[in-house]
């Protein structure tokens, strides 16, 4: 089984939030490249989900879309806002019967999985697992940047998932945490925001020299850095270049995978994720579930440009067909 | 993201008892209304007060206070909702430079972030 492709409609937010775009629009759209898995952020595209819930007819048109353009329900992305009441946190027990109201959902989208935000406390998820082993749905913890495999966080979730033992429990490694160059689009805006241009050549290159980000932070502050030019350093507290090969350890309970990029230039690549050594590595630990492009350069750009979604997800279900379609890592080696 | 969107292009009016624009939430979700912490207005450089604001949405309006507790509904991805002002004496015609700028309480970030958009709009004669 080879690895299959994928759109999360969050690409398509800048054109769904202006209106350019339907759902029946975001669904025919990636089909036509070959992406027959979608998945969505329950919340932004049905609305009233989830405070108000959702019509049958609503559910109902979602099937019938999937059903016309041949596609694939892949997951329903919560965010369950623990932070509902100002000034305390929502209870434990409220936590987990909000994450099952939201497997409910993801059965009725006919989802697989439903990503759980990295946040969330492994106990409520361990919780909330006997239910999604009922409705047949898996509970995966998005592994986000600044996160990563071997953070301690994500080692308790792990450890916690082995001993519920529920295989309704698992991982969505978003690609993001594998940034191995500062974004050229980053940098644009950032210059267009008012840092100066040495300095944003500087955390550049620190970037890719892989300097500990507080003495970037330090650095960019005695060069005279202030307000933006300190918040492009942040970033490097919030990014780095984690090592694909670190998910290996985790493909048993890795069910799904983001296709995150920020750029993809005309040539088919994405100038900072290492999509050839992602795929190499999925290959290698026999992955065959979705990657789902998640394109997140529009908020870096739309100052400036007019934002094209639809052409960026294009460029990137190419490249993700030559790097799946091409040889695998055992031909490679011989 | 969609900072340069939050306010409604054209949307200014007079009402009863001041103006109203509409306005977005600069975010890729919606956002139940209790965690709205402030939607701040200014005209023409001057701040509003906080209790001369409301937000309607579907034909249901709330005071920002009113907000804070309210648990049954949202504000959706890309939902333009009506911002009432109160003015007294109005707004006079013409064009006004409003600024906006909205507070959000949101579960996984470590900060509690306030976006802002600033438009001249016009109110008609």
């Amino acid at each position: 089984m080879a690895i299959k492709r994928g759109v999360s409609l969050y690409s398509y937010q800048h054109e769904t939030f202006t209106g350019k775009m339907t759902l029946e629009d975001c669904i025919r759209t990636s089909v036509a490249f070959g992406a027959r898995g979608i998945e969505v952020i329950g919340e932004q595209t049905f609305w009233g989900w989830p405070e108000v819930g959702v019509a049958d007819e609503k559910v109902a048109e979602w099937h019938s879309l999937i059903a016309k353009y041949n596609a694939v329900p892949v997951s329903h992305d919560f965010m369950l806002d623990y932070k509902r009441y100002k000034g305390r946190e929502m209870p434990f027990d409220e936590q987990v019967a909000s994450v099952k109201k939201d497997i409910d959902f993801g059965a009725r989208l006919g989802m697989s999985y439903v990503r759980a935000l990295v946040s969330i406390a492994p106990e409520v998820l361990v919780a909330a697992a006997p239910h999604a082993e009922e409705k047949g749905i898996k509970i995966l913890i998005e592994v986000h940047a600044p996160l990563h495999f071997d953070h301690p966080w994500i080692i308790r979730h792990a450890e916690a998932f082995e001993k519920a033992g529920s295989d309704a429990l698992g991982f969505l490694p978003d690609m993001g945490m594998f940034l191995f160059k500062f974004p050229p689009v980053w940098k644009a805006r950032f210059i267009r925001n008012g840092v100066p241009q040495h300095i944003a050549d500087y955390i550049v290159k620190a970037y890719e020299d892989r300097v500990l980000s507080e003495y970037v932070i330090l650095n960019v502050r005695e060069m005279g850095g202030s307000g933006p030019a300190l918040g492009m350093a942040e970033t490097l507290r919030h990014n780095a270049a984690y090592e694909p090969k670190r998910m290996l350890d985790y493909m048993h309970r890795i069910h799904h995978v983001h296709g995150k990029f920020y750029q993809m230039d005309e040539d088919l690549v994405e100038p900072c994720i290492p999509y050839d050594e992602i795929v190499r590595v999925l290959k290698q630990g026999n992955y065959n579930g979705y990657i789902c492009s998640e394109y997140e350069g529009n908020r870096w750009i739309e100052d400036a440009q007019e934002v094209d979604s639809v052409e960026q997800v294009r460029r990137q279900q190419a490249m993700l067909t030559q790097l799946i379609d091409g040889p695998n890592p055992t031909a490679m080696a011989a | 993201m969609f900072d340069n969107k939050m306010i409604v292009e054209d949307s200014l009016k007079a009402t009863a008892d001041g103006f109203s624009i509409e306005a977005r939430l600069p975010y890729y979700r919606g956002l139940g209304l209790s965690m709205i912490e402030d939607v701040g207005v200014s005209v023409d450089g001057e701040p509003v007060p906080r209790e001369a604001v409301t937000l309607s949405l579907r034909g249901r309006t709330w005071t920002l206070d009113e907000m804070e507790t309210e648990y049954g509904d949202r504000w959706n991805f890309g939902e333009k909702a009506v911002v009432g002002v109160k003015v007294p004496g109005g707004l006079a015609p013409g064009e006004h430079r409003i600024g906006l700028s909205e507070r959000m309480r949101v579960s996984y970030l470590p900060f509690v972030p306030t976006a802002k958009d600033e438009k001249v709009l016009t109110l008609a004669e």
